[in-house]
């Protein structure tokens, strides 16, 4: 099967992905497929989804040639995909404003999300806000303390912040509570899950929402470039800005796709969150994919300088993808991340997110490994500002 | 060979009754104490027991029996542990069903093959994973079958009558029908809705057919027991067991309350 008809009909990438839930959810993700089926066919939806993306987002984002930082590192042309530029500052929402969509396509009156570093609960709650829908976002209590500036945009847009002290009180924690909200009020909610994972359909709407990126970047490559990118690099916690990203280009395989995990304190310490390096196959949330598990299958604790990367699965279409070889996953910690972070900000004059900086971080190693005729775009795919205190504390500074 | 758990509701049928399916956290304060608690519900009346096997991310469980996973890990409990605890279990009792109930990650953890040998060696007589409808089961429903363990699946109000023939066709033992659109320990039942669902479900299975998740004293059992097989009590015991004190004497005298409806 060419990996752009993925998935196949039972929502799986090889043997990834799938539909691991209680029953009671079954049905109504069976209906999520039908009608997605339905309406990314429909005109009115592709004008709707097109016109928001442009008027309420401002897309399409730039590709920015970034010629300072170019000279430092003195090999590969480096170009920044601006996401961070979008309205709410990430990628995220491109994905909520088709889901929101979605949602009233199908009569739901009540928005539900799970958020880790807040963008997607940010870009939820604003579009949920445009929509005049009620919005509940669970955040892990951890991630509530590190986010708090994104907690409190949150609430200014009108959604209702949840937070959850279950099991590690970060980001897979959310997710839960927000699949148990859904499993109780399945009649009148929709689910915008924010990554390229859990239960089909999910990692396929989540991946095509995020897929204008990759398009705008194939289109923009040959006035800015003038070719094809040699190399993409994106950072991967769940993955949704990397498959964004890549998604367009898997057939050409002369561009290397390169996601970039979390290597939190060093994969040699075990407190990381890169489950596609150091993890093994396994069943979360609703997916089978890559895990960071112990060997009694128990989800165990990662860490990352950054909430939004703080996540022990993968999306189920990365999980594939590296299996066949198509893309490769590597990794930064978080000091080489932090560096990166800083090193941006001073040259280009762009602040990356934390989760951005560890993909800026591997375009720094390998950028000078490469020449000048050949090109790198990475997708800057948040703005760093809702970072400032975590980064300001680690430097012992209180603001 | 006939399985256990079939002998135990053609026999409760006869005695004109209903089952009593009580639910506990394997390991949940510590294995010592699950195994006297299972001892002690078989003597106040339960007639099968499902053991729950703690996993990190207990998507469907209440905020009662996540906190019954989060103790029983705490202390360290495997797959492994649980299996221990039914050969222990076995050496005094050989005519109570046991089914493990719990997530397909713990129970992958061992793979199918070697699970059902465990399995088959302890005498466990059933699973129920939680997250794994028929669509994702082809390793453990085979596995099974082979090694004689019945696979229970549930049913909730929102399954189709189509799709509720098709798993009764891949189940055994018994079915087990979640009585509310929620999460288990839930307190939004309708026994009406819960009566007319059960009643439709008649049609496409000759299976027993128990009712749970919602079910948490004398009222709310005998309110849909009467369309029943068997009932499934579960985060009534768990909080028993979480507050910590007497714990054996009060699951002990909760069994008996609901027991006692049944008969």
């Amino acid at each position: 099967m060419s990996e752009e008809l993925m998935p196949d009909k039972k929502g799986r990438f090889g043997i990834y992905g799938g539909r691991y839930v209680a029953e009671t959810l079954v049905p109504a993700l069976e209906e999520l497929s039908e009608q997605y089926e339905i309406i990314k066919k429909d005109e009115n939806f592709i004008k709707e989804f097109t016109d928001d993306l442009k008027y309420y987002v401002g897309r399409p984002s730039p590709l920015y040639f970034a010629k300072r930082w170019t000279e430092l590192l003195g090999g590969a042309r480096i170009f920044l995909k601006r996401e961070d530029l979008n309205h709410t500052g990430a990628h995220k929402i491109n994905n909520t404003v088709g889901q929101i969509l979605l949602a009233k396509h199908m009569g739901k009156k009540r928005i539900i999300a799970e958020t880790g570093a807040g963008q997607h609960g940010v870009a939820t709650a604003s579009v949920a806000a445009r929509h005049g829908l009620e919005c509940i976002v669970y955040m892990g209590e951890e991630d509530i303390k590190r986010q708090s500036l994104n907690v409190f945009r949150i609430k200014l847009l009108g959604a209702k912040v949840v937070g959850v002290s279950s099991g590690t009180s970060t980001l897979k924690d959310a997710m839960n509570e927000a699949m148990r909200d859904w499993v109780t009020n399945v009649d009148d909610t929709y689910y915008i899950i924010g990554s390229v994972a859990g239960p089909h359909p999910y990692p396929q709407i989540v991946r095509d929402f995020n897929a204008v990126v990759g398009r705008e970047v194939l289109e923009q490559s040959q006035n800015v470039i003038g070719k094809d990118p040699d190399m993409l690099v994106a950072c991967v916690g769940g993955g949704s800005n990397a498959m964004g990203l890549f998604y367009p280009f898997i057939d050409n395989k002369n561009v290397r796709l390169v996601g970039v995990e979390a290597g939190g304190l060093g994969l040699s310490t075990g407190k990381h969150a890169a489950p596609l390096n150091d993890g093994k196959e396994g069943v979360l949330h609703g997916m089978r994919t890559y895990l960071m598990q112990d060997d009694a299958g128990q989800v165990i604790e990662t860490h990352s300088v950054s909430a939004g990367l703080d996540y022990p699965g993968v999306g189920p279409e990365h999980a594939w993808l590296k299996d066949i070889g198509r893309a490769e996953y590597e990794v930064a910690d978080d000091n080489e991340a932090l560096d990166a972070f800083k090193e941006l900000t001073r040259v280009e004059g762009i602040m990356p997110a934390l989760e951005t900086a560890h993909g800026i971080a591997y375009v720094k190693k390998i950028a000078p490994t490469m020449n000048e005729n050949q090109s790198i775009v990475v997708n800057v795919s948040g703005r760093g500002d809702k970072d400032i205190n975590t980064v300001a504390s680690i430097e012992g500074i209180e603001l | 060979m006939s399985s256990k758990i079939k002998e135990v509701f053609a026999e409760i049928k006869a005695q004109k009754r209903k089952a009593l399916i009580t639910y506990l956290v394997s390991g949940d304060p510590d294995s010592k104490t699950t195994l006297n608690i299972m001892h002690r519900m078989v003597e106040e009346g339960a007639d099968i027991i499902e053991l729950g096997i703690p996993f990190s991310d207990p998507m469907a469980e209440g905020v009662s029996i996540q906190r019954g996973h989060e103790r029983a890990l705490e202390n360290g409990t495997s797959l492994n542990d649980s299996f221990d605890l039914v050969r222990k279990f076995r050496l005094t009792n050989n005519y109570t069903p046991i089914v493990f109930m719990g997530y397909m990650n713990t129970f992958e953890s061992l793979g199918a093959d070697l699970f059902m040998q465990q399995a088959s060696e302890s005498e466990l007589d059933g699973i129920l994973i939680v997250d794994m409808p028929p669509e994702e089961s082809s390793d453990f429903s085979i596995a099974a079958k082979k090694a004689n363990i019945d696979i229970i699946r549930l049913i909730a109000p929102t399954t189709s009558p189509s799709r509720a023939k098709k798993i009764c066709s891949q189940c055994s033992g018994y079915v087990y029908y979640i009585s509310v659109k929620g999460i288990t320990g839930a307190g939004n039942m309708d026994s009406v809705d819960v009566q007319n669902k059960v009643g439709e479900l008649r049609q496409h299975t000759d299976l027993p057919i128990a009712i749970g998740f919602g079910i948490k004293d004398a009222a709310s059992a005998s309110s849909v027991m009467g369309v029943a097989d068997g009932i499934v009590a579960g985060s009534v015991f768990v909080d028993l067991i979480g507050e910590g004190d007497n714990i054996i004497d009060r699951v002990g005298a909760k069994t008996k309350e609901l027991s006692e409806v049944l008969n």
